[in-house]
């Protein structure tokens, strides 16, 4: 178990800086220099929040030298729906609602990272059978979060194929977390003390004929749109993050491991069936846009590795704990984190004793992630930046909560 | 019939056919990257939705025509029409048989690229005009992507311009009538593979096509240079888009793949249905490009210049050299057709 603090301090990032303060913020508040040699002009566009490619409604105000960026600043706050003040006035079983629509493409971990906190708090024991149904589910959203991540990174390059390809497996994945919690998107399928109801009959045999399937799918996947030589020419060293920059930045995820820092919540901090999973954790080297691709196309083999131990492995007994219908855990604080599909999604409630929680702090790895493109995309063309955001794999759901 | 009225009949017949071609065209790409994505494409207008892009017409032609404020009013009006009548003009030259041409041009291939070539500048008007940054991108793109490709592309077929030593369209295909060693379609997509390369890859670039589709690249500059306009003025953008992939793809037919003749059938026995014949290889030529389109990424804008300068314009003159060599040792001087 090592603090994440910890391993900041060990790379020497505190006792340092990460940045160098003699180098200018990036930022558009530099003024449009307009020098050079010529009568140029910068030109300040504003991408999004309408654009096509911003995931949604990300912000980017670029100034840009014909196509070069010269510096970029995100705009965050299209979505903000209040969540951490919701969950003040929630019930802490209600507060899975709230992490559904955080991150919407992966629910099950923005719920399983709220259960896991209040379970601290109560210092409940959670069944085993609970605890591996979790972990099932949650690699199933992985896979499904990924795809979601790979189709709308080739729209990103400017490919149509890949996109509706990765709805079909997706497709299959929503339909078994269908019978499995009643709901495609908005689960609320893992509640404190365990999870909501049990497996239904019969949904094994039908994830492993999913499971069997995947592995040759996955590879046609990689071989339509990591096989390009276009795609590769487009995101082969291009958005280069270093393992310093990652960690002052607070990336945590693939973002994190494809600059070779192998930190994974999973491995570091275990919960649930972790700890008897058998997974690796797939890290880059330079962590470019195309480390990140293939640290992500691995994660979603050993995902899809891991639901086959969980179907295989999936302990006899019952689904939740014993916990009561109003939960009013001791006054205090808790943090607990998961590795959600685009790094660790943390929840720390502060507990006055009563049945809500006094403060609620959701911890969103995007953005960390939507920071580190301030940095990043200066330098790059515009095609670049489209590219850049999708090999980060924002989601602004989550960002602005 | 008195000459004048012939030539504006030739005419509606050439408008008659790029707007049918358009129609068709759009239907052909939405069922084909329908069925590439695992898709239907329309299904509800009619039979297997055939009449879903008439619709799309009607509702082009009686929307709204909006004047964003700021445009540049006098070109914003201008460039849909800058981009249209060039793309029509392209319809001239082409030879659809022995018999069936709008005009019978000895400089055909030659007053084909020249009108293609007005294209991009009604594309930098609209750009320029729209008052919008990504139309202005857009139009930039469009600028230098034509500089940088326009080159190559007239390169890539002058060896068959060599060797066939004609610029009418007609003598092209003519040319290509017979057989090498008695099996071999006299086609010259075989001695003049890398020319065919060069072009198809040109072509696409001059075309917009992905995974050249720099001036509209929707994911990076919203809709391009197309952004601000709507109603028949953005139909007339788009029609002109499906005109020129027909244009350009007639262009190979001609230059690499013998027109409208039909391999080991003689070129009398083709000549009644000669023009169908024609229309399947273009549609067949048009068909590759949709599945290019549904399968490939962009490349990038500084990618696809060094493409141009570095590779296809090199590639493109040693081509040249090399058929110019062949052509002097082994005596194959241009031979006389017609």
């Amino acid at each position: 178990m090592t603090d994440p603090r910890d391993l900041v301090t060990d790379v020497g990032l505190l006792a340092e800086g990460a940045h160098d303060p003699g180098s200018p913020p990036a930022g558009i508040r530099r003024a449009p220099t307009g020098v050079d040699g010529l009568t140029t002009e910068h030109l300040v566009i504003n991408m999004g929040p309408q654009h096509p490619s911003t995931h949604g409604v990300l912000r980017l105000i670029v100034e840009v030298d014909g196509e070069e960026i010269v510096a970029a600043e995100t705009s965050l706050g299209y979505l903000h729906r209040g969540i951490e003040k919701l969950a003040e006035t929630r019930r802490y079983n209600q507060l899975g609602t709230l992490m559904d629509r955080g991150d919407y493409v992966s629910g099950m971990h923005g719920e399983q990272a709220a259960a896991l906190a209040v379970e601290r708090l109560l210092e409940v024991e959670v069944p085993p059978k609970a605890r591996w149904t979790r972990s099932l589910v949650a690699e199933l959203t992985r896979i499904a979060s990924h795809l979601i991540w790979y189709g709308t990174f080739g729209l990103d390059t400017g490919a149509m194929g890949q996109f509706l390809y990765a709805m079909r497996d997706r497709e299959s994945i929503l339909d078994i977390l269908e019978a499995i919690s009643g709901a495609r998107m908005m689960f609320n399928y893992i509640r404190p003390g365990g999870v909501v109801a049990d497996l239904p009959a019969g949904i094994d045999g039908r994830i492993r004929r999913f499971c069997n399937g995947f592995d040759a799918y996955l590879d046609e996947h990689h071989a339509l749109l990591g096989g390009n030589e276009i795609f590769q020419a487009r995101v082969q060293g291009v958005g280069e993050i270093d393992a310093d920059t990652a960690l002052a930045f607070g990336l945590t995820g693939a973002n994190l491991r494809a600059s070779g820092f192998g930190w994974d919540v999973r491995r570091e901090r275990p919960y649930d069936a972790y700890p008897q999973l058998d997974f690796d954790v797939p890290v880059g080297t330079t962590g470019d846009a195309w480390d990140r691709y293939m640290v992500r196309m691995e994660e979603m083999r050993q995902a899809n590795r891991m639901v086959r131990q969980c179907v295989d492995g999936m302990p006899e007994g019952d689904f939740t704990a014993k916990v009561p219908k109003v939960i009013r855990p001791p006054e205090g604080e808790v943090y607990a984190s998961v590795e959600s599909s685009r790094g660790e999604t943390g929840v720390h409630v502060v507990s006055d004793g009563s049945d809500t929680p006094y403060r609620y702090h959701y911890r969103a790895p995007s953005l960390f992630a939507c920071q580190v493109l301030e940095e990043i995309l200066p330098g790059h063309l515009i095609a670049d930046a489209v590219m850049l955001i999708g090999s980060l794999d924002i989601m602004l759901g989550e960002t602005d909560r | 019939m008195s000459p004048a009225l012939v030539i504006v009949l030739r005419i509606l017949a050439a408008l008659g056919l790029m707007l049918a071609n358009g129609v068709v065209l759009i239907y052909m790409l939405r069922k084909v990257l329908g069925h590439l994505h695992l898709r239907l494409g329309p299904v509800h207008v009619g039979p297997k939705g055939v009449f879903q892009t008439t619709m799309d017409v009607l509702k082009l032609l009686s929307k709204e025509d909006v004047w964003p404020s700021g445009v540049d009013r006098a070109l914003f009006y201008l460039a849909p029409m800058v981009v249209f009548v060039p793309s029509l003009m392209a319809y001239a030259a082409l030879a659809f048989s022995e018999t069936w041409r709008i005009t019978d041009l000895a400089t055909g291939l030659l007053y084909t690229f020249a009108v293609l070539s007005i294209v991009p500048i009604g594309i930098l008007m609209a750009g320029w005009a729209s008052a919008n940054k990504w139309s202005l991108l857009g139009g930039m793109r469009a600028a230098a992507q034509q500089i940088a490709y326009e080159v190559p592309l007239l390169l890539s077929v002058l060896p068959v311009v060599m060797i066939v030593g004609s610029l009418n369209l007609g003598d092209v295909v003519l040319a290509q009538d017979g057989m090498w060693l008695g099996f071999l379609p006299k086609w010259f997509v075989l001695p003049q593979l890398p020319a065919f390369v060069l072009f198809a890859v040109a072509g696409l670039v001059e075309l917009n096509q992905t995974p050249f589709d720099m001036s509209e690249a929707e994911s990076e500059l919203v809709s391009g240079f197309a952004t601000e306009y709507s109603a028949m003025k953005f139909g007339l953008l788009f029609l002109s888009e499906f005109s020129n992939s027909f244009v350009i793809s007639a262009l190979g037919v001609t230059l690499f793949f013998g027109g409208w003749l039909v391999p080991w059938v003689s070129s009398e026995a083709i000549q009644p249905i000669a023009p169908v014949v024609f229309m399947i290889k273009v549609y067949i030529g048009i068909f590759v490009m949709m599945w290019i389109r549904g399968t490939f990424p962009r490349v990038r804008i500084d990618q696809l210049m060094q493409l141009g300068w570095k590779w296809l314009i090199p590639a493109s003159l040693g081509w040249i050299m090399v058929t110019g060599l062949v052509m002097k040792l082994w005596q194959l001087g241009p031979q006389v057709v017609g």
